[in-house]
């Protein structure tokens, strides 16, 4: 539609205007990861005037622990999370393997091999994305500690791939829809095997609709919350359970926290921007194309 | 089962071996916790003998007389529509706004996208601290527009806790609805608003005559998705309030939670998130056949 320049302009305004008012959390909140105390516990709150410093890093990444003196914390504890980003990013990476290797096979399954009661396979699948986590949790709780899962990556990273199943297999399978299947029929008319039509036809040309499952698999991941809670103790934690713990005795060290959350949502933040093409489609489990 | 035969069956057409470890996961994840959870909420933790003992229906009957289940029931639907109201409308505008080609719009989009990969137990913590009452930005700002005393604490005033929370959530998840609305805007045929613009149609007409019958389908996906999600919030009450002040904010998965692992009531917690449980599944199921999304 023809729009005047007066509109054309207002509404890029508009547009500015709005998605500022969404950033500005995300710009807060880095900027108090390179903020002292007194630039935090300010009022009027700074906005955009401190003393920029890395001290927060420093100490999350256990820098200040190699080199200088030692800082001991009055409201004690310390906050090396370094190896916490590590248990993130092996749970993260190990869950999205699992789900991706289990999921891609029952995709082209559900794509392309027709079967009695299929729509119902998919609808359960579906379904089970539907329970609360916390309908899960509990149970889980219990039945790991029998098995000595509790605490352990074996038992995170089992119960992440199982949480990403539902989206992996919903979304591969409307990538793999994408993809004629003359081309499977005429090779198999050829006298190829379903595997082989997987592994060299059909694989390759989904690559990157696995890509971008594998993408949203990590980052659902990396952010949850409840499972880690609940099936970790003291051996392991990711970054959003450990995150809610920054506070001491004399308060809660929000510079600390700032920096390790601007740490674990910038690899995010980049990852997504790869996969911006195929977000939608992600977010609504293959359901809408872009 | 002989190699030979597993070798038969992976070569021949049956779907059975593409589809057994996703069965498996799913039965060992899902199906044999619900049964788990089920034969939970008829035991209940004993502290004198530290031990489950089979109580019948107690723990059923118990939801009954609960005032802190049926409160943690009316937040959860409060939380519920009010957050879907304000992601659907607000969604809505703002897709229709950011649907054009003007300077910067393409970055613009890109920049909502990134509240979706936060950590929602992070993104609570970042308003934690913007609400402080003696030094956080959104206390500053409302107190500065006069629509709040200064110094008012807001997640700890129980008629505020809930909007405290609900700020988060509707910062963070209207973004996925403006990126699943504007892809369907952008699908939209342009024919029938040609043919609008010639027969004069004003702009809310087009609107609700064109564009929101066009974009049922859209719309009805993304609230099926984002609904289920809000209906299991946990992680912005754990960080936010804990559930305060009072039961303000107890949302039915925290109770359930809570229940379990704090109260060590370990059956009642089982009972509570086989409730949230089937409300979700009877919700979905009756918004799917009425609003016929289909995957």
């Amino acid at each position: 539609m023809h729009q005047s320049r007066a509109t054309r302009t207002l509404r890029t305004i508009a547009g500015w205007l709005v998605v500022g008012v969404f950033f500005f959390p995300i710009y807060f909140w880095t900027s108090v990861a390179f903020r002292n105390a007194k630039d935090i516990f300010n009022w009027p709150p700074k906005i955009f005037v401190f003393e920029p410093n890395m001290h927060n890093f420093e100490e999350v990444f256990g820098i200040s622990l190699t080199i200088g003196p030692q800082v001991v914390n009055p409201g004690g504890g310390n906050f090396y999370m370094a190896p916490r980003l590590l248990d993130s990013i092996i749970i993260a990476t190990f869950s999205t393997l699992l789900a991706i290797v289990v999921a891609t096979a029952a995709a082209y399954c559900l794509s392309r091999m027709p079967f009695r009661g299929r729509h119902h396979f998919v609808n359960w699948v579906l379904s089970t994305r539907m329970m609360p986590p916390v309908a899960v949790a509990i149970p889980m709780f219990f039945i790991f500690k029998e098995f000595t899962l509790l605490d352990t990556y074996l038992g995170v990273i089992l119960i992440h791939a199982l949480m990403n199943l539902p989206l992996a297999v919903l979304l591969m399978k409307s990538f793999f829809d994408d993809i004629p299947a003359e081309i499977d029929e005429s090779a198999l008319i050829d006298g190829a095997s379903r595997w082989t039509i997987f592994r060299r036809i059909v694989l390759p040309m989904a690559k990157g609709g696995i890509a971008a499952s594998a993408v949203l698999c990590f980052i659902f991941s990396w952010t949850e919350f409840l499972f880690v809670l609940t099936l970790t103790q003291t051996g392991l934690k990711t970054v959003p359970v450990v995150s809610s713990t920054f506070v001491t005795s004399i308060g809660t060290a929000w510079g600390n926290m700032a920096a390790l959350g601007a740490a674990a949502i910038i690899p995010a933040f980049i990852v997504v921007l790869l996969v911006q093409r195929h977000l939608v489609r992600g977010l609504t489990m293959g359901s809408l194309k872009q | 089962m002989s190699v030979a035969s597993v070798r038969r069956l992976v070569l021949s057409d049956s779907p059975i071996p593409w589809l057994a470890p996703l069965v498996a996961l799913l039965v060992v994840f899902t199906v044999y916790p619900l049964i788990y959870n089920i034969w939970l909420s008829f035991h209940e933790f004993v502290p004198k003998r530290r031990a489950l003992e089979f109580v019948g229906f107690e723990n059923w009957i118990q939801l009954w007389g609960d005032a802190r289940f049926w409160s943690s029931m009316g937040v959860t639907f409060v939380y519920f529509f009010v957050a879907l109201f304000f992601q659907v409308t607000l969604g809505m505008a703002i897709a229709m706004l950011l649907d054009a080609e003007l300077p910067g719009f393409g970055m613009l989009r890109a920049v909502l996208s990134m509240t979706l990969v936060i950590p929602p137990a992070i993104a609570g913590m970042m308003f934690l601290l913007m609400q402080d009452p003696q030094f956080g930005v959104l206390t500053y700002f409302l107190s500065q527009l006069g629509l709040l005393d200064q110094g008012t604490p807001i997640l700890s005033t129980s008629s505020t806790a809930l909007a405290g929370v609900l700020v988060v959530e509707i910062w963070q998840w209207t973004p996925f609805m403006v990126l699943i609305f504007m892809a369907g805007l952008r699908a939209l045929p342009t024919e029938p608003y040609e043919a609008a613009m010639i027969d004069g149609a004003s702009g809310w007409q087009v609107f609700r005559r064109l564009t929101l019958p066009m974009m049922s389908k859209v719309i009805a996906v993304a609230i099926l998705l984002r609904g289920i999600d809000l209906f299991r919030v946990f992680d912005y009450v754990f960080v936010m309030t804990s559930g305060g002040p009072g039961t303000a904010t107890y949302s039915m998965s925290y109770y359930a939670w809570q229940q379990t692992f704090t109260a060590t009531n370990w059956g009642y917690g089982a009972t509570i998130s086989l409730v949230s449980l089937l409300i979700v599944i009877v919700m979905a199921n009756v918004f799917i056949s009425v609003f016929k999304v289909r995957w």
